[in-house]
């Protein structure tokens, strides 16, 4: 008979919400003493949320936390830490122009002393690293770390502070394969050491492969937990969206007869915010009816790109043009009206929260007639042209003068969709189209994308999630580090492959 | 009159009143600086530095007491920035505009009471101020002992203020934590810093500041009030803030050039220099914006600087 | 996440609170709530504030005489406020009304005392476009030092008030100084370029009809205008303005153009309507009471008429509720800040970030 082991943390009937909206209904979960535990569920599920209770962050309408079975209250994150509970945020929480032994001294009760002693700091923590194969450089300032050492200067800190459990959001989603693979050991070596884990993730693999029990969560209540060696993908895809999920979306076949070259990218190089290179002499063409996809994990110069493309940042060498016209250097304007549609990274970027969806949708040509005429607007049009799109685009909201925010982040994406691909541009770069979209939406819009790839549009696709990459594209680049490490068409194209170009070997 | 300037006593004199001019500004720069450092401006100090100044001279002409009138003007200046502290971190106002609000309202304030006080009248009340306090020996050395060691005991204070700040900023856990907070504030939430309660007590000591900036001018430097004793010299302050990239060393360098220019527009007017005194009177402001336009550009300090932190929205 | 339904509007009463008050009410309440504070001061220096207030509506509002005094203080209100809430809608944070408005006078009085023989319809106008292009000079300089050279907007425009104030200073002082009267003034503007009383026996101006046409415009301009619909798009989110091609630097720089014009309209008001000459200190903080105007009205040109009307009444009665109650007149500053500050707190002025 095996003894069996003891429910660290028990959370019984959380609920939460935010206004009106229910981020956690009656959660009940527990974590037990040197498991890894997966909480499974697509964004906005309600995971996060979930964890931050558990952390302090946010206190619970309803409910109770146990740990070791005594009921606690959690208060912030001050009192999870009492608690031994420990997390590391998909954002890390770290004070960029600090150095390391900083952002881990800062919170830790200083006892009475007037000055901090960072000697002593220091030194736990070079002890810390060696243990656990973390190495950091306790005086680099956090600025300068790559993102794989700022991760692990967030599990030092939680180490730092003697937590039993640790709580990992998303902490995949910036890593390459290789850093995950490290990352995956470090884990394994934690729990081995008498660590308990929550690992939340969206990714059905990673869950299945290094988790003990997963739990699914789906818009706020769980829908079960199973233990990981009897789950499989397809239950655990439809647990999350509560569906059959296709896992492949239909494809017209390529009309090869009217290929054009659009946009046409030659040695193109430009420097980030701080000054370095984030683009490094990157050449690449995308063509009509074709959908280029460039796959990488986020921070390795792909913002930079296509700012540049798009006329956000200068190039500092190289250049790019569209249907033959140099558009190296042009303005936002420029650009935008030389047949290229933008779809921003980040859908706050991309519309006016207080502006209404009728304003939202006249950014990019409300000076242009007939919409205005002498500086005038015309607002009657732009209010009819505003409803035909919302119609078309499936885009739900009451009426077109809504405010723009108070739109779900499925339907802010489809709202800038209709604005980018009503003006019929020949080149759409669309820049992590779905992220922060529930399932309904994604489907939408990668349906939409196919059937504008089918009509003659190219499309330069930038995502992290590969397994759209490997869906809607008809050839892949992967970037790294500001260069393109390897080309591969849809046939070519695999996970593995994919992988270790990511990680800067050539394949 | 070109003689006149550059003789030794002229400097002599000019230096030391450069930094008996530039004290007032650079114990209200310091304040704004850990303000700021903890992500929040508070544009009411210029509005805060005149009730200091009104408080100070009230309290010290009734109470025949200067120190006690100097720190009841700081008292005042607290008081409001903790009014300051609420409206931005209870309440999340715009910190711009509620600065500007408390900049009116406290010079409103200061009017009102100067008048419900002292009334209108042609007779104005005056004291005695602060006398210097020559350091032995070192007040000996030629030019440079009456111009440093040859003060008031607040500009003796003033200037010890900036290594006291730089060691509190580098090596003390509570500036670390201001850092962090006006940095980024959901990471020093995520440390178990109280990021509301830092940035109240940051603010209104900021306040406390101001007001001891504002009450050193007529007890230290004047002798007396009137409403417009200390026009532009909140302002003066956040500028020099920035330009000293929120640093106790440039700051200090900060308040020095602007201490000088206000000396020197006083010598060249009392020595009738050839030049309209308006434009004399214009020289500080001037002199502002020219720091402001070569010097700081678009340097924006703290990266949480004007933005109300909340646990929901982080 | 799921949504709950919207709750209706009896439990949105219930639920009173700054954030999600609709705007009238919360300026109703903002108003009530300054004159309580102010009340209650007035109380703690020892007069009564009922008399107070009692004493500042009749003299506001009480006779033709008092109201149209009101609206003379009204109209530089109005025109400054209509420049503040142009700058303010597109985020730039315009504090030097007060210099822009001097800049208008300025102008205004060198083209009225230096050119004569020039027939009243088209004096008008030339003084009023003088005015309008002091301000806009003077709005332009920290408009451009903010658009090319990101120059902290707050400090710049409140150093060239107390500049552009000295120099007014100076020009009535000497160049500008009108000898045979003695005390620091400038000569009489030609007749011919006086704003003309439009109601006899008061001091009531063409300029205030013209501030509340300015409105009409100012509200054209900010919904109707391909400028304004972009000064409010770099206001509300200057990225996104910028990723969908807005011309930010311009917008920005023509938005400070048109504020201090306005501003400096609000000058030639004063000096063309109500002085008929430069007078050293001419504005007694309008172009700072404005901001309170401003944001009180919420920012909406039609809201800047009424609530320069409260604002003008304080000014004007000002005088009464010292004279009829001892009350000293800086209440009304207070009262002034206090206004602000509660605005502030008021989260619908546009969130600045």
């Amino acid at each position: 008979m095996t003894v069996q082991p003891e429910a660290v943390v028990q959370l019984c009937g959380i609920s939460m919400r935010f206004g009106k909206v229910i981020a956690n209904a009656d959660v009940e979960f527990d974590l037990l003493t040197g498991e890894i535990h997966g909480l499974l569920g697509e964004n906005g599920a309600g995971k996060t949320t979930l964890m931050n209770i558990l952390f302090g962050m946010y206190q619970p309408d309803e409910g109770e936390i146990l740990v070791h079975n005594q009921p606690v209250k959690i208060h912030s994150p001050h009192d999870a830490i009492r608690y031994g509970i420990g997390m590391v945020h998909q954002h890390f929480m770290q004070v960029p122009t600090l150095r390391v032994v900083d952002n881990v001294i800062l919170g830790l009760s200083s006892a009475g002393r007037v000055f901090l002693d960072r000697d002593s700091v220091r030194q736990r923590l070079e002890c810390i690293s060696e243990n656990y194969g973390l190495k950091i450089d306790p005086n680099a300032y956090i600025w300068q770390l790559s993102i794989g050492d700022r991760q692990r200067v967030e599990i030092l800190k939680a180490l730092y502070r003697d937590v039993q459990v640790l709580i990992l959001d998303e902490p995949t989603s910036v890593l390459t394969p290789k850093e995950t693979e490290e990352l995956f050991h470090t884990v394994n070596t934690l729990v081995s050491d008498g660590l308990s884990v929550i690992f939340i993730t969206h990714h059905l693999e990673e869950a299945l492969s290094i988790t003990d029990r997963i739990t699914v969560l789906r818009n706020g209540s769980v829908v079960g937990t199973i233990p990981t060696s009897s789950a499989s993908k397809q239950e655990l895809a439809s647990m999350m969206v509560g569906r059959e999920v296709l896992f492949r979306v239909k494809r017209e076949e390529d009309n090869e007869s009217s290929r054009r070259e659009v946009l046409r990218v030659e040695g193109l190089s430009a420097l980030n915010d701080r000054d370095l290179p984030a683009v490094r002499q990157v050449s690449f063409t995308v063509n009509s009816g074709e959908i280029v996809g460039i796959a990488g994990v986020d921070g390795n110069g792909q913002s930079e790109l296509v700012q540049t493309l798009t006329g956000l940042r200068p190039a500092t060498h190289g250049k790019f043009s569209v249907d033959g016209v140099d558009l190296t250097g042009a303005s936002p304007r420029h650009v935008l009206m030389h047949g290229v549609g933008h779809i921003t990274e980040d859908s706050e970027d991309g519309l006016i929260g207080e502006f209404t969806l009728i304003e939202n949708l006249m950014l990019d040509m409300h000076y242009m007639p007939p919409y205005s005429k002498h500086g005038r607007l015309n607002k009657a049009l732009m209010a009819e042209k505003a409803r035909q799109l919302i119609k078309q685009y499936d885009v739900r909201a009451p009426d077109e003068s809504v405010k723009a925010r108070t739109l779900s982040g499925g339907n802010k994406q489809k709202l800038m969709l209709a604005r980018e691909i009503s003006r019929d541009p020949k080149l759409l770069i669309a820049a992590h189209p779905t992220r922060g979209v529930d399932i309904g939406a994604e489907e939408y819009i990668r349906g939409l994308l196919l059937e504008k790839r089918h009509a003659g549009m190219a499309i330069l696709l930038i995502s992290t999630k590969l397994d759209e990459i490997l869906s809607l594209s008809d050839r892949i680049l992967i970037m790294e580090r500001g260069r393109i490490m390897g080309e591969m068409t849809r046939e070519e194209a695999n996970i593995e492959r994919i992988g270790l170009l990511m990680a800067g070997s050539e394949a | 009159m070109l003689q006149e300037i550059i003789s030794i006593a002229f400097i002599s004199g000019f230096l030391a009143a450069t930094l008996r001019m530039a004290s007032p500004i650079l114990i209200t720069a310091l304040g704004e600086m850990v303000t700021e450092r903890a992500g929040i401006m508070d544009l009411g100090i210029e509005g805060i530095m005149i009730l200091g100044a009104f408080t100070g001279f009230c309290i010290a002409f009734l109470t025949g007491n200067l120190w006690l009138g100097f720190l009841f003007g700081g008292l005042a200046g607290m008081l409001f920035g903790l009014i300051m502290g609420i409206a931005s971190v209870k309440y999340r106002a715009n910190q711009i505009v509620a600065g500007l609000g408390i900049w009116i309202l406290c010079q409103g304030l200061s009017s009102l009471l100067n008048r419900r006080v002292f009334g209108i009248s042609a007779f104005r009340p005056e004291i005695t101020t602060f006398q210097p306090v020559a350091i032995p020996i070192l007040s000996e050395i030629p030019i440079l002992g009456n111009t440093v060691f040859n003060q008031n005991l607040i500009v003796y204070i003033a200037l010890l203020l900036v290594p006291v700040f730089i060691i509190f900023f580098s090596r003390t856990a509570q500036g670390l934590n201001i850092d962090a907070v006006g940095e980024n504030p959901r990471a020093a939430d995520a440390a178990g810093l109280d990021v509301g309660v830092i940035r109240t007590l940051a603010v209104t000591f900021g306040g406390l500041m101001a007001g001891f900036g504002g009450a050193y001018l007529p007890l230290a430097l004047y002798g007396l009030y009137t409403d417009d004793l200390s026009t532009g010299l909140g302002w003066m302050a956040i500028a020099i803030v920035v330009f000293g990239k929120w640093r106790p060393g440039g700051i200090l360098a900060g308040a020095l050039i602007f201490g000088a220019s206000n000396a020197l527009q006083f010598r060249l007017q009392a020595m009738n220099f050839p030049l309209p005194y308006q434009f004399l009177l214009m020289l500080p402001f001037m002199v502002t914006l020219v720091i402001v336009i070569f010097f700081v550009r678009g340097d924006t300090g703290p990266s949480a600087l004007t933005k109300p932190y909340s646990r929901a929205e982080g | 996440m799921t949504e709950i339904a919207k709750p209706d509007w009896r439990t949105q009463v219930k639920r009173l609170n700054p954030n999600e008050m609709p705007s009238w009410l919360s300026t109703i309440l903002i108003v009530v709530l300054a004159f309580l504070v102010g009340g209650i001061l007035i109380f703690a220096i020892g007069a009564s504030p009922l008399a107070a207030y009692a004493a500042l509506l009749d003299a506001a509002f009480g006779d033709v005489n008092g109201f149209a005094e009101t609206m003379v203080k009204a109209c530089p209100l109005i025109f400054a406020g209509l420049g503040i809430t142009v700058a303010f809608r597109a985020k730039f944070w315009n504090i030097g009304a007060e210099g822009q408005i001097y800049a208008g006078g300025i102008a205004t009085a060198l083209v009225g005392i230096s050119i004569s023989d020039l027939p009243a319809l088209i004096f008008i106008p030339v003084a009023l476009l003088a005015g309008a292009l002091g301000g806009a000079i003077i709005g332009f300089i920290p408009g451009v030092l903010k658009a090319k050279l990101k120059v902290n907007e707050v400090i710049t425009t409140l150093m060239l008030n107390y500049i552009i104030i000295q120099l007014t200073a100076y020009l009535v002082h000497s160049p500008m100084r009108d000898v045979s009267s003695g005390i620091t003034i400038s000569p009489q503007l030609d007749r011919a370029a006086w704003l003309p009383i439009i109601v006899p026996q008061t001091r009531f101006h063409l300029g205030i009809l013209l501030a509340v046409g300015a409105a009409f415009i100012v509200s054209w301009l900010l919904y109707q205008t391909i400028l304004g619909y972009q000064l409010r798009a770099v206001g509300e989110r200057a990225r996104t303005a910028r990723f969908l091609g807005i011309p930010v630097e311009r917008t920005i720089i023509w938005t400070m153009i048109i504020s201090g014009a306005l501003a400096g309209l609000a000058g030639t008001a004063e000096v063309s309507g109500v002085q008929h000459r430069l007078v050293e200190s001419f504005s007694p903080g309008y172009g700072y009471l404005a901001i309170a105007v401003a944001l009180l009205a919420n920012l909406e040109p039609f809201g800047v008429v009424f609530s320069s009307i409260l604002f003008a009444a304080l000014l004007n009665g000002a005088d009464a509720m010292q004279r009829a109650a001892a009350v000293p007149v800086p209440v009304i500053y207070v009262i002034e800040g206090l206004v602000i500050l509660f605005v502030a707190i008021r989260v619908q002025v546009r969130r600045a970030h």
